[in-house]
């Protein structure tokens, strides 16, 4: 931990990012800004119906159409054990989703392709949907995959419920024995959009020897190449990924949609194939993330100090088994040091979307629910929420409730800091509500590659593979600079393909800066190694007799030698002569990726007449571990702050009783506006993770989660009673006021 | 969106031609002004014409004449340019507000009130603003123009009275009497870029001791199509505006409506909040004259 | 349904292309002229994503046909910054770190250019809704207020010194 006392000289500033003059005037490429001479252009075909069998498809007049090349359905794609996401790519006997793709062309220009889409006939057998958890849990559900048996043991009856989860400690009946105050609740979330600007999109080209290049919008080319590999049955090496820029993802691009359908396509026409989906797609067929019901109960004594707590929570996981109801379980009391708890969990399948992961996957439903509970404990002790919460904190060395010991953790530091935030020392005003929460996140390591190319003249290429989704070039730069003790100015960081770039996960869970940084210092280290090696050669040393401080190696203090300085430019310089360019490499497969909290508050005001919640205030306290770039941090902050907000109080799916979703486009589906929203003031809190040469833990998956429960505890506040569901949109507002008075 | 042929003819007598022999043919024509609902509907198979009629060539359509006893609005000019009218703006500041509320500055440099009628939206913002101004619409035919108040010109969710061989001109309003001043609100969830959940739109006329002579009350999208509510002048007028007559015009709004209930709102939801809408753009108007805007 | 002739200007350079009655502004754009820094969202008008210039007025490039564009004069986000280098808007969006994935930039850095134009001095409120149509999924919104803030100050110094 010699690092967290050290000064830093790049970490911690706020440069430009490499790839920012490219961002701000329309060169940087994302995924639809890619062409090829003679490419075509695909176009699915997608479900009516939520739930129905197929009966027949007739591609006749598609196939026959001018200008159309390829036409497929999943009889194109390897028969035998197809996946999950084979079948979500390209429907088999049934269609699961209104939305759900079944058949794809590849034509000469977009209008044949959607001619030839509007030409295909499908017969279909239709067949009541599934619409809900409850719906999906009754006694006589239809079912949407009649094979499916709970966690796949073959003694049980077909079921809606693909997996439980169960997590227990101590005697949670003596526990609620010891409570005075006791809340038990149930809270209802519908499906929420990631609501990524950029809708999916790729262009495949395979040659004639089977040899498919990708060029798409991806949070993970390496991932990307893997699926097509699983759905298509190809080797991997005959599949090159190259990842665009990414128009954000949330999680939504963590799985693919398009991508094996273009090459599918483009294999059978022999040309190129672009495809991009259009926004009314996205909402359709894309993850959104699970709807959910948690039950919680959680007792305190009246010192504050909770005794027991009990969740029990469904998630709605889509046609496909694969809701994150264990990362939901995981989190939901993870803020508290608890003795006695008991949490189940369920993974139900239902005619919706196939789920994807949203930023803090299950966690923001959960916790939603354990935050709102702890909040009316608070109000049963009179007590601050934030002192409540102080009270009962988890910190370094309490066992999490997913069963490890907590390392250094920062949620009292940030708790004590909001405590004396000036925006929570100031009382809101008459008729302002203000709701606290706290929000946490476990954060993953897993696989990076970094290399470290040094150019004659001193500049650095950073070659890794996370694509920047929101700045990370600058964090890798950062760390590079402070680790090589060279200017920021003259490193550049680049995302290579899965050809010119080793192995690496996909951006997310909050990974990047934290493991792909690690495998960027770890080269850096590499380069300076070498470095060392070089001017120990040309002063006529042994490696171990040359330090390296500050961008220069010096002999080792000690060393009887008149030697100037080897500057990390000058060694560049004469790297030709010393042995050859200068080259660092790394891998990792980090561990520890160091757990993430925030608090956060808001104050709102609610329009008694209209049901409409105004967000007036909001404050977010954060512990980044070390803010390589706190800019790029308090960006993650402020916008899984908006997101949530949105989530709160508008944003949901709403289906029609056949199971069609009413509201796929972006002026239904309400992600909020720059009018709606106040500035989102930061702080961030520094907990070093130990596991971290910086001290770096994620950042980007955290913000999202406090905001729910903060957002619905303001909103308590001021109508004196709680909305429990969200979001809290005006017509349930001003209903549960109605009711109420 | 299906294939089309695109024309943009340079007169009124040329767009009429035009659309008669589309009619003569048996082929859908479509009018386009500034293209925000049109082009939407197209792209979604909504709508698919044979024949794209782009009028917004035509001078008619792009006048604003202000005369001293009525005042004429082009049908196909955008909310932005009408914005920048200040004189248009100080005449009819609610009018000119339910225009300005219609999507984002993008969807401003495009959209139009005459557009926004003849999407014949129950929804559409600037139709109970207009109601509330007494708006006649200018309509061209092969057999000249003909007037009609713009309460009668939507006929159900969608339609309107125009025929296939018929457009849209533009809107006449007659000037405000002395001391009048309107209003418009409507409810959205987000504080931008949604499709009204509830709108009203007031006008009043008050004399010298703050008596109301005259009143007119719009609704939008609580009934199939924008309704006047006679009613609801009814209560304001001979009272001062204050917050009993106010709240019995609410009232009428309130049973004057017959909304649905859909992803933008509930039946109740509508109901209540057409009357809070009626109230608080009735209080705004009347402001308005108290505080001396005319 | 042959393809129509449309001449218009983009960024100052005339162009001449045949484009099918169906194809939008944006595509025009990006398929045609290859300038892809314009980006679609939604092909509705709700995001702001393609927003451009057109004769000088801000519109959402996908709901205007291509037929419509001819003899117009179009400015698009490549047509911001000039030989002297970024656009001030640009600068400071790059300054505030007021970009992540970047896609929704291109779109707000034309929208913001067009209201220091219009108002060189806007207030928060006017900044946001005058930017409302302009959505962005990564920031909530605050980096990109405050260097818009940022520019308007900036652009005022410079004018009046």
């Amino acid at each position: 931990m010699a690092e967290a006392v050290r000064e830093f000289t790049a970490i911690g500033t706020r440069p430009i990012r490499p790839d920012g003059v490219e961002k701000v005037t329309g060169k940087a490429n994302f995924g639809a800004d890619f062409s090829l001479p003679g490419m075509l252009y695909g176009k699915v075909l997608r479900s009516p119906y939520a739930h129905a069998r197929v009966k027949g498809i007739d591609l006749s007049e598609a196939k026959a159409m001018e200008g159309v090349f390829s036409v497929i359905t999943s009889a194109d794609f390897p028969k035998e054990n197809p996946s999950d996401m084979s079948c979500n790519i390209l429907a088999r006997e049934k269609v699961l989703y209104h939305g759900h793709a079944l058949a794809a062309v590849a034509a000469r220009s977009q209008s044949i392709a959607e001619e030839a889409i509007n030409s295909i006939k499908v017969e279909y057998e239709v067949l009541q949907p599934v619409l809900s958890a409850d719906a999906a849990l009754a006694e006589d559900a239809p079912l949407v995959d009649e094979n499916l048996r709970t966690n796949g043991d073959e003694s049980f009856m077909p079921s809606n419920v693909a997996a439980t989860v169960h997590y227990e400690r101590g005697d949670v009946d003596k526990g609620f024995e010891k409570a005075d105050y006791i809340v038990e609740e149930e809270y209802r979330i519908p499906s929420a959009h990631q609501g990524y600007i950029e809708p999916h999109a790729c262009v495949a080209d395979v040659n004639e020897k089977g040899r498919a290049s990708v060029w798409c919008c991806t949070q993970g080319a390496f991932e990307v190449r893997n699926y097509i590999s699983e759905v298509l049955q190809k080797k991997i090496s005959d599949i090159k990924v190259t990842p665009s820029e990414i128009g954000g993802g949330f999680g939504g691009k963590t799985v693919v949609y398009v991508e094996p359908v273009a090459v599918r396509l483009s294999e059978l026409a022999g040309r190129p194939v672009k495809m991009v989906m259009n926004r009314e797609e996205v909402f359709r067929a894309t993850g959104p993330c699970s709807a959910t019901v948690c039950r919680v109960k959680v007792g305190a004594n009246k010192d504050g100090i909770i005794t027991a707590a009990k969740a029990w929570m469904a998630y709605e996981a889509g046609a496909f088994p694969g809701s994150p109801v264990t990362p939901g379980c995981m989190s939901i009391f993870a803020p508290y040091d608890l003795k006695n708890f008991v949490i189940d969990g369920l993974d139900v399948l239902v005619n919706k979307p196939k789920v994807a992961a949203y930023r803090a996957p299950g966690a923001p439903q959960s916790m939603h629910a354990m935050e709102s509970a702890v909040d009316e404990l608070a109000r049963k002790l009179n007590m601050d929420p934030i002192d409540l919460r102080l009270k009962n904190a988890a910190d370094e060395g309490t066992e999490a409730p997913y069963g490890p010991k907590y390392p250094a953790i920062g949620l009292v530091e940030c708790l004590k800091a909001a405590k004396v935030h000036p925006n929570y020392v100031n009382k809101p005003a008459k008729d302002v509500g203000r709701g606290v929460a706290v929000g946490f996140w476990f954060n993953i390591g897993m696989q990076s590659s970094a290399e470290i190319w040094v150019a004659p003249n001193g500049a650095v290429t950073i070659m890794e593979g996370s694509p920047d989704i929101g700045g990370s070039r600058a964090s890798m730069c950062l760390m590079a600079a402070e680790t090589l003790g060279i200017p920021y100015d003259s490193i550049n960081a680049v995302i290579g393909d899965t050809e010119s770039t080793g192995f690496c996960n996909l951006t997310g869970g909050s990974r990047t800066t934290f493991a792909t940084g690690l495998a960027v210092v770890r080269a850096c280290e590499d380069v300076i190694a070498e470095c060392k090696r070089r001017a120990a050669m040309t002063w006529d040393l042994d490696t171990e007799q040359v330090d390296w401080e500050n961008g220069f190696a010096v002999p080792r203090p000690g060393v009887n030698i008149e030697a100037e300085p080897l500057s990390f430019a000058e060694l560049a310089k004469t790297a030709g002569r010393t042995g050859g360019p200068l080259v660092g490499r790394a891998s990792v497969n980090a561990q520890g990726a160091g757990a993430c909290f925030s608090v956060n508050w808001t104050d709102v005001t609610v329009d008694r007449d209209t049901g409409k919640v105004d967000v007036q205030a909001f404050t977010a306290v954060q512990d980044a571990g070390r803010a390589i770039h706190p800019s790029y941090v308090e960006g993650q902050m402020q916008g899984g702050a908006v997101q949530g907000i949105g989530w709160a109080l508008n944003e949901e799916y709403i289906y029609d009783d056949n199971g069609v979703l009413e509201n796929a486009s972006f002026l239904d589906y309400r992600i909020p506006v720059a009018s709606d929203v106040p500035m989102i003031d930061c702080q961030i809190v520094e907990v070093p993770n130990p596991s971290h040469p910086y001290g770096v833990r994620g950042v980007g998956e955290t913000p999202i989660v406090a905001p729910l429960a903060a957002t619905a505890n303001a909103v308590r506040e001021v109508l004196g009673f709680r909305i429990n569901d969200l979001p809290m949109s005006p017509p349930r507002v001003l209903e549960a006021l109605d009711n109420a008075s | 969106m299906s294939r089309f042929g695109y024309v943009a003819p340079k007169s009124v007598a040329d767009t009429i031609h035009l659309l008669h022999d589309c009619e003569t043919r048996g082929e859908r024509a479509q009018i386009l002004a500034g293209g925000t609902d049109v082009i939407v509907q197209m792209r979604t198979f909504d709508r698919e014409p044979r024949t794209l009629v782009d009028v917004k060539y035509i001078e008619e359509l792009n006048r604003v004449s202000i005369e001293d006893n009525e005042t004429y609005i082009g049908a196909a000019i955008p909310s932005g340019v009408l914005n920048e009218n200040q004189k248009l703006k100080s005449l009819y500041p609610g009018l000119l507000e339910s225009a300005d509320l219609i999507g984002s500055t993008q969807i401003q440099g495009r959209a139009s009130i005459g557009g926004n009628l003849c999407n014949s939206s129950p929804a559409g913002d600037t139709i109970p603003a207009l109601i509330a101004n007494a708006a006649k619409c200018l309509i061209a035919g092969t057999h000249g123009t003909r007037n009609v108040p713009v309460e009668d010109f939507v006929t159900g969710v969608g339609t309107n009275c125009m025929t296939r061989t018929e457009f849209l001109l533009g809107l006449i309003l007659p000037r405000p009497r002395p001391r009048t001043q309107d209003a418009y609100l409507r409810f959205i969830p987000r504080t931008e870029m949604d499709i009204a959940v509830v709108g009203a739109g007031v006008s009043l006329t008050l004399d010298h001791d703050r008596v109301c002579t005259h009143a007119r009350v719009g609704i939008g999208a609580v009934a199939p199509t924008p309704l006047l509510v006679t009613k609801a002048a009814e209560a304001l007028i001979g009272t001062q505006c204050d917050e009993t007559s106010l709240q019995a015009a609410a009232d009428a709004c309130r049973a004057a409506a017959s909304p649905i209930t859909d992803k933008r709102g509930t039946v109740v939801y509508r109901r209540k909040v057409v009357g809070v809408l009626c109230y608080r753009a009735g209080v705004i108007a009347r402001d308005r004259i108290l505080n001396g805007q005319n | 349904m042959s393809k129509v002739h449309v001449e218009l200007n983009v960024n100052g350079q005339p162009e001449e292309v045949l484009c099918e009655p169906q194809q939008s502004l944006l595509d025009l754009l990006r398929d045609e002229l290859h300038l892809t820094g314009t980006k679609e969202g939604c092909g509705t008008g709700d995001c702001g994503a393609c927003t451009v210039l057109m004769d000088e007025r801000l519109v959402c490039s996908c709901l205007v046909l291509a037929p419509e564009a001819n003899g117009k004069k179009v400015v698009t986000v490549e047509g911001i910054a000039d030989q002297n280098g970024l656009h001030v808007v640009q600068q400071k969006l790059l300054e505030h770190a007021a970009l992540q994935c970047g896609v929704c930039t291109p779109g707000f850095v034309v929208a913001a250019k067009a209201l220091l134009d219009k108002n060189p001095d806007p207030d928060e409120t006017t900044i946001r809704y005058w930017l409302a149509g302009n959505l962005c999924r990564c920031t909530g919104y605050d980096k990109i207020i405050r260097a818009v803030q940022d520019a308007a100050q900036e652009l005022k110094a410079t004018t009046t010194s």
